[in-house]
């Protein structure tokens, strides 16, 4: 039981940070119809770019506080993503904005070893991994259930973040006006332009927007596991990606629900189907395929419209 | 901007990243020799290494380089070649197999390459060494563990030779697993052990080592699990060991992986220590998450208590690399130093060309040296003879020797 628990409470951690960073993955999806292999590296950056912060910028005694290390860091690593992700839509999309499909796609995969190799090159000891901050409160509560269920506190922090972020992120492109020029961009652009919506500031928004999440997202992770390196921005890029097919890209809340269901296959998975932790990638993407064999369009999907 | 110009700008930028990633493997030149006075008349020889000197474990590979950089200075210094210049030429494996053999492919296309010190994986090496051992080019290791490389697919049974060129002066996971079991159980007393490997070669065979000598010894194994090698988050491998309460945990594998899963498994409530071999034996682990109380193995002695490491020590210090020799330091100086001491004596009376790789072979293969890790030479297997270990445990922020001990075989 408590194993159990356990279990559901790791796949929970694990599913919110991916479905915070697959929301990034549906929102460029859904206006430009591209998808941002490049985007997990926006993750990777802005855990760089909080580190760097903590190193270089914040005066020791601050970095002693975690109230007052945790939002410089995140403002810091959230600052590095967007940049990121604005100057990735400025140079190496936007040029390619009404070419072939495949080429932007190619061109991402580019960015994205690019965006390592910088990294790798530039940021100081980097070819290694890197211990992070310590920006949020260390330990565990341990819930009295059978052998007890341990709740990391930087694993709450993770949920509790990433569902304010994705209630949020949804009332924003409900409500603002901001969200609105986003959703007729994304119903038809020629017919927005019409209306004197500029496409190029809207996606730009779009693509600062998924920064700010993917970099959150970045001092997180950093800040729940205790270390960086260059490779996280791929793997976790691949789960985010996994997870907003499988909620139906395009769609927030399905980007977060299948986070989640990403991260729960993977933690029940490892434990409870043949083959233990060493399989646990192969249970996911089993569950991609099935949903793509029998619910194309993921959970939340609607089906493709034909653009005129 | 025109779209043609963007594209090129971003074009620009990868071509310069690519570029800028490259240079890191360039050839190094040895630059100390252009003071010296040593006859060079017959020209160059390349020294060449295989390490990963980027990615998760660089911080042994660029020890690695460190040290054979300084092995080949010094003899450059004091001539010990007759006739012939050394350059150093090391490649980066990334710890991957297929670019190791890329690497390995290079360096034996080019005649002047006498031999390859690395690699540093056993997975790279076992990619590596056939195709080094077809040129019958000679390789010597400083840290490969896997008892296949030098006695075949039934090490512990049939052993049989794979590659007549291929040494090593680590010693194998026949010998670091049951060192590290006798440790554990008899001396921590630890009778109910996890053990967790990264599914590597290096990984996997350390653990089956040592789970044959843990339950020789009484232990039960109570958990086995598999971890990604690049894996972050152990969550879920944690909570699949914790129900069945083991009183230590056992981990095949590097440092990246295993700092992170010694910090998460005393954040899940699991205060118990975690042991490893050599992988782990590294400053970095200690910063990424080893705990105080964390146990590894390592080859050789402490290098504080041998004399002939001290050398080695104030001559790395002194050539002021940027990078610390890493536990692998004293083991790769004395597998540079093996490869130039035999191939002074095989180019005494005369030229080196490829007919005389054969004969650098033999030369390694009867060679007796005292090196910075101690005695080395090596069996009829290639492997070395010296079977020292140590066990160390963290302390204060190190890693601090507890046993040193020439392992005996039990049966």
């Amino acid at each position: 039981m408590s194993t159990l628990l356990s279990q559901t409470v790791n796949g929970l951690v694990l599913g919110s940070l991916i479905g915070l960073i697959a929301l990034g993955y549906t929102m460029v999806y859904g206006i430009v119809q591209l998808i941002n292999f490049a985007h997990g590296e926006v993750f990777m950056v802005g855990a760089y770019g909080g580190l760097a912060t903590s190193t270089y910028l914040l005066p020791g005694f601050l970095a002693q506080q975690w109230y007052l290390a945790l939002p410089l860091l995140l403002v810091g690593g959230a600052a590095v993503s967007v940049a990121v992700a604005v100057a990735m839509e400025r140079f190496a999309y936007r040029p390619l904005r009404d070419a072939p499909r495949l080429a932007p796609l190619i061109t991402a995969l580019g960015v994205s070893v690019a965006l390592q190799e910088v990294v790798r090159v530039f940021y100081p000891g980097a070819i290694s991994p890197l211990p992070y901050p310590r920006v949020f409160v260390e330990g565990a509560y341990v819930l009295p259930i059978g052998d007890g269920v341990p709740i990391r506190y930087t694993g709450a922090l993770i949920i509790v973040v990433s569902v304010v972020l994705a209630i949020a992120l949804q009332r924003f492109v409900d409500h603002s006006r901001l969200g609105r020029a986003m959703r007729a961009i994304a119903q038809d652009r020629d017919t927005a332009r019409l209306m004197g919506i500029d496409p190029d500031r809207v996606i730009v928004a779009t693509f600062a927007l998924g920064g700010v999440l993917a970099g959150v997202a970045g001092i997180l992770y950093g800040a729940d596991l205790g270390f960086v390196n260059i490779d996280i921005g791929f793997q976790t890029g691949i789960f985010a990606f996994t997870a907003a097919v499988l909620g139906g890209i395009g769609s927030i809340r399905g980007a977060v629900v299948g986070g989640l269901v990403v991260g729960l296959v993977k933690a029940l998975g490892g434990q409870y189907l043949p083959g233990g932790t060493a399989y646990d990638y192969v249970w996911i993407f089993v569950v991609l395929i099935a949903v793509l064999v029998f619910r194309p369009q993921g959970f939340f999907g609607e089906t493709e419209r034909v653009r005129a | 901007m025109s779209r043609r110009r963007a594209v090129a700008v971003a074009g620009a930028v990868l071509v310069g990243a690519t570029l800028l990633a490259a240079c890191g493997t360039n050839r190094s030149e040895g630059d100390a020799a252009a003071g010296s006075s040593c006859d060079t008349s017959k020209g160059t020889l390349v020294i060449g290494m295989i390490a990963p000197m980027s990615g998760g474990v660089s911080a042994f590979g660029m020890g690695m380089r460190n040290s054979a950089d300084l092995a080949i200075d010094q003899a450059n210094e004091n001539c010990t070649v007759p006739g012939y210049r050394l350059v150093f030429q090391p490649e980066d494996d990334q710890s991957l197999p297929q670019i190791a053999a890329q690497a390995a492919t290079k360096l034996a296309s080019d005649p002047k390459v006498v031999a390859v010190v690395g690699t540093y994986n056993s997975s790279t090496a076992q990619s590596a060494a056939p195709i080094l051992a077809q040129r019958s080019i000679v390789q010597v290791s400083p840290a490969n563990t896997g008892p296949a490389l030098t006695r075949g697919e039934k090490a512990a049974t049939e052993p049989q030779r794979p590659f007549p060129t291929y040494f090593r002066v680590a010693a194998n996971d026949l010998v670091q697993g049951p060192f590290g079991a006798r440790h554990l159980v008899q001396k921590a007393g630890k009778k109910k052990i996890a053990v967790i490997d990264d599914g590597k070669t290096y990984g996997v065979g350390l653990v089956e080592n040592f789970v044959k000598e843990a339950e020789r010894l009484g232990a039960r194994i109570v958990a086995r699990e598999k971890v990604g090698e690049k894996d972050t988050d152990f969550s879920s491998t944690i909570a699949a060991i914790r129900s069945s309460r083991p009183d230590a945990v056992y981990y095949g594998g590097e440092y990246p992986a295993a700092g992170p899963l010694s910090r998460q498994l005393a954040e899940a409530g699991l205060d118990i220590p975690l042991m490893g071999g050599d992988g782990i034996a590294d400053p970095q682990y200690i910063e990424l998450g080893g705990r105080p109380g964390d146990f590894a193995t390592n080859i050789g002695a402490p290098v504080e208590s041998l004399a002939s490491a001290r050398a080695f020590v104030d001559a790395y210090a002194a050539a002021g690399y940027a990078e610390p020799s890493s536990a692998y330091g004293p083991m790769t100086f004395d597998a540079t130093n093996v490869i130039i001491g035999a191939l002074a004596g095989v180019v005494r009376n005369g030229e080196f060309d490829e007919s005389s790789r054969r004969r650098l072979v033999e030369a390694v293969q009867r060679l007796n040296l005292p090196g910075a890790s101690g005695t080395v030479a090596f069996d009829e297997f290639g492997d070395t003879t010296n079977k020292v270990l140590t066990v160390s445990t963290v302390k204060d922020g190190e890693f601090e020797p507890l046993e040193t001990g020439v392992f005996e075989p039990s049966n």
